[in-house]
């Protein structure tokens, strides 16, 4: 490895291409300052964290750590480790904000203590694969969720309000702690864990017939972008080549799932500016979009259709030509619905300048999806990234720099008309070929990362075997383990009352960030 | 004000007739109830149940059966039996009373089960049923189907059900998901706030019995380990059209069983 004079820098880190796996000898083992200035030099060149995570190794003290960096400019990933000895290291969050909930994470799974983390809490209230513990809780004691201290502002006039786990409507449950003045928000802490169901443990070892289950059930709206990137880690892994027909079903599958969620949406957004005809309207195109994916495989989510090697259902002419009917009448009905909301002017008051995510803050939270890209953020795993059939079909990166929820809304329509418009092209020429091919067995001792543009933004999987070919470590980051923050920010100096609005703009990920 | 009165008259009208007219239509590879055909069935064989994920297929004596609360409905059984014992029809109506009603086997005919609810408690929840929604461990797949009934495709509103933002206003609760240890707390809290009569209705295979999360130290394998259940719904997720049935099934103003 290359070590550049005094400085070490980003080039000691291993390059890798999204979707190929290495052997697990060329991720370079970094001295703990060397891994740290790795990360400090990528990060300030422009490059994001797309995981950071702890791994056991065979002696009980040391804990390796890896960090996979997305270099978004030069289309690759930079990928180092570390070993940490005993039972702290030195934090980086303060020079890094947007490694605070990994470093979270990794001291609430393997009890190393990051030193210096300015708000060092649970992520998932649950207890350690080791038998430290960050917090020095008793082994025997229970955790309860979202007990402890929260962020608290003090004053006369200032008062704390608490929503959830269970809310109000059919939502998955998160704890919410508002600091307010009046009706405005100085500040909003989020507490999440209740939907841990332990998928990353459940994945260690080899692959049985329940693991695509996981990906498939990991956050159920994303199916499709899940499934993708665990099959893509185990083809990588087996070095197992699909079929053109394979990748562009696969990307259909992930454009419908992203069209349903967007369309969604559209009109949960304008629900919750009181909008109820464009609400409405959205509401049940929504489910012709889903109906499409049905048609597909039988499934609305998707269930069963992304299997490893390919895809767990071919398409015929008949099934292409029926699906693109419905896809002219869906665009139709989703673009007199959607353009309402531009024409309108007390829907755009609403919209505009509320919740605003500036750049500068979603680059140092390390934002990714819809909710970077109405920042003002041209970052896309299709385009910056490219896997399967993204690497020859190019879909434009939609942005807007309004970073409000008007910004988040519009780039959600923008990508709507560009998913189709790409649907279209794929079934225009179908490739030839089977859909599904034989896949062997995982290659021992080795990595793999794998990224794909989820609806909500990057999905990164990550898988490392051990000597017998089986998975010592898989890592999941939902889109939503980034971007809770942002909701947390967009909010600050709101009115609680807009709190909903900020939210369904952001539309996140419970279980998907639990796993 | 003119382009919403325009867009409205295109949008049309797009409630269902269901149940008063046919269901809408499911698509072609939809997987509903499972058949079995244990005369098919190869002497020794268990393709099926090597190949389910959940533990769901039990071949007993030579002769399997499906239990349809742990079923992910996948399909990986039918697609690995050599002699097509293994099926999956367009049979919609899932929901069960019991938990051992869902249990599909060789010798049972293929009919929906009887859920409508006692005459008592129909008495007081068939014109209006509020409900409180639970998600405890759901992936949002569950959720989401359960939420689009209130589309105006599904228009849930029309037969008196209502999903209510307070338990204290609830008649019961919808639950999802296999019931985390970090929800277990709140889902009885929530629970023990809805004022007595009350019921419980579980919708899908997570809530049933764990789902793919079956046995997990981070679960509780569903709904009934926590409260007690009146209505189970399966599937994974099960289709809108399950879901409604079941509901409108149990308060007794559903399609007919046929």
């Amino acid at each position: 490895m290359f070590f550049g004079g005094t400085t070490v820098n980003n080039h000691s880190l291993a390059k890798l291409t999204n979707g190929r796996a290495v052997k697990l000898d060329a991720i370079p083992t970094l001295e703990f300052e060397g891994f740290k200035q790795a990360i400090l030099d990528g990060t300030a060149a422009g490059q994001r964290v797309s995981a950071m995570f702890g791994d056991s190794t065979e002696q009980a003290d040391i804990t390796q750590l890896y960090v996979v960096m997305a270099d978004d400019e030069q289309n690759r990933l930079c990928v180092g480790r570390t070993q940490i000895q005993g039972d702290k290291f030195s934090s980086l969050t303060p020079d890094c904000p947007q490694l605070h909930l990994f470093e979270r994470e990794i001291a609430e799974q393997f009890g190393l203590k990051p030193i210096g983390h300015p708000w060092l809490k649970p992520v998932r209230y649950c207890h350690s694969k080791t038998n430290r513990d960050a917090w020095d809780r008793p082994a025997n004691e229970s955790i309860l969720p979202a007990v402890g201290d929260f962020y608290q502002v003090e004053g006369d006039e200032v008062h704390e309000v608490a929503v959830g786990p269970v809310h109000a409507g059919i939502i998955e449950p998160g704890h919410f702690r508002f600091q307010c003045h009046g009706e405005r928000v100085f500040h909003l802490e989020i507490a999440l864990g209740f939907q841990h169901r332990g998928v990353e443990q459940a994945m260690i070892g080899e692959p049985t017939n329940r693991s695509i289950h996981y990906a498939e059930t990991l956050a159920g709206d994303t199916t499709i972008a899940h499934t993708t990137g665990y099959c893509q880690a185990i083809e990588a892994l087996a070095h197992c080549q699909k079929t053109a027909r394979a990748q562009m079903l696969r990307g259909v599958a992930l454009e419908l799932e992203r069209l349903a969620n967007h369309v969604g949406d559209l009109g949960a957004i304008s629900n919750d500016v009181g909008f109820l005809p464009t609400a409405s309207y959205c509401g049940r195109i929504r489910g012709d979009f889903l109906n499409m994916t049905a048609l597909l495989c039988g499934s609305r989510f998707g269930r069963g259709m992304i299997r490893p090697g390919g895809v767990g259902f071919d398409i015929d002419a008949h099934c292409a030509a029926d699906l693109l009917c419905r896809l002219d009448k869906a665009e139709k009905d989703t673009a007199n619905a959607v353009n309402l909301l531009w024409d309108t002017p007390s829907v755009m008051a609403r919209l505009e300048n509320t919740g605003i995510l500036p750049q500068r803050v979603a680059v140092e939270l390390g934002i990714v999806g819809p909710a970077a890209r109405a920042s003002g953020l041209v970052r896309d795993i299709r385009q910056d990234q490219p896997s399967g059939i993204f690497r020859f079909s190019h879909i434009p990166v939609s942005a807007c720099d309004n970073g409000d929820a008007f910004g988040r809304a519009f780039v959600r329509w923008l990508e709507i008309q560009r998913s189709i418009k790409f649907i279209r092209e794929q079934f225009a020429a179908i490739p030839a070929g089977s859909p599904l091919v034989e896949v062997g067995p995982l290659a021992p001792d080795s990595f793999t990362v794998t990224l794909n543009e989820g609806w909500r933004g990057e999905v990164c999987h990550t898988a490392i075997t051990n000597k017998q070919g089986s998975f010592a470590r898989y890592k999941i980051v939902d889109p939503s383990f980034h971007n809770w923050p942002a909701l947390a920010y967009a909010l600050r100096g709101q009115e609680i009352s807009d709190f909903p609005l900020c939210n369904k703009s952001f539309n996140l990920s419970y279980c998907g960030h639990d796993l | 004000m003119f382009k919403i009165i325009l867009a409205r008259l295109r949008q049309g009208h797009q409630t269902m007739k269901y149940p008063d007219g046919p269901p809408p239509k499911l698509p072609d590879r939809f997987r509903g109830r499972p058949m079995l055909n244990a005369g098919n069935c190869l002497t020794g064989c268990d393709a099926c149940v090597r190949a389910c994920p959940t533990g769901a297929i039990v071949v007993k004596d030579g002769r399997p059966s499906i239990d349809m609360g742990k079923c992910l409905f996948c399909g990986e059984c039918a697609k690995v039996c050599p002699q097509q014992a293994v099926t999956f029809s367009a049979g919609y109506q899932l929901a069960a009373h019991q938990r051992q009603e869902m249990v599909v086997s060789d010798n049972q005919p293929a009919r929906p089960n009887d859920i409508a609810m006692t005459r008592d408690i129909r008495k007081l929840f068939g014109r209006s049923l509020k409900l409180r929604q639970v998600s405890a461990g759901g992936c949002n797949a569950c959720e989401a189907d359960t939420n689009v009934l209130n589309t105006l495709a599904w228009d849930l509103g029309r037969f008196g059900i209502q999903f209510v933002a307070s338990p204290r206003h609830a008649d019961g609760l919808l639950i999802t998901g296999p019931v985390t240890q970090n929800m277990h707390l709140a889902l009885k809290k929530t629970y023990d706030a809805v004022p007595d009569p009350r019921i419980v209705i579980a919708v899908g295979a997570c809530a049933i019995s764990g789902g793919p999360y079956i046995d997990h130290e981070q679960v509780k394998n569903g709904a009934d380990a926590v409260v007690p259940v009146d209505v189970y719904i399966p599937g994974c997720p099960p289709h809108p059209l399950t879901i409604l049935d079941g509901l409108i099934r149990f308060l007794g103003c559903g399609a007919p069983v046929k």
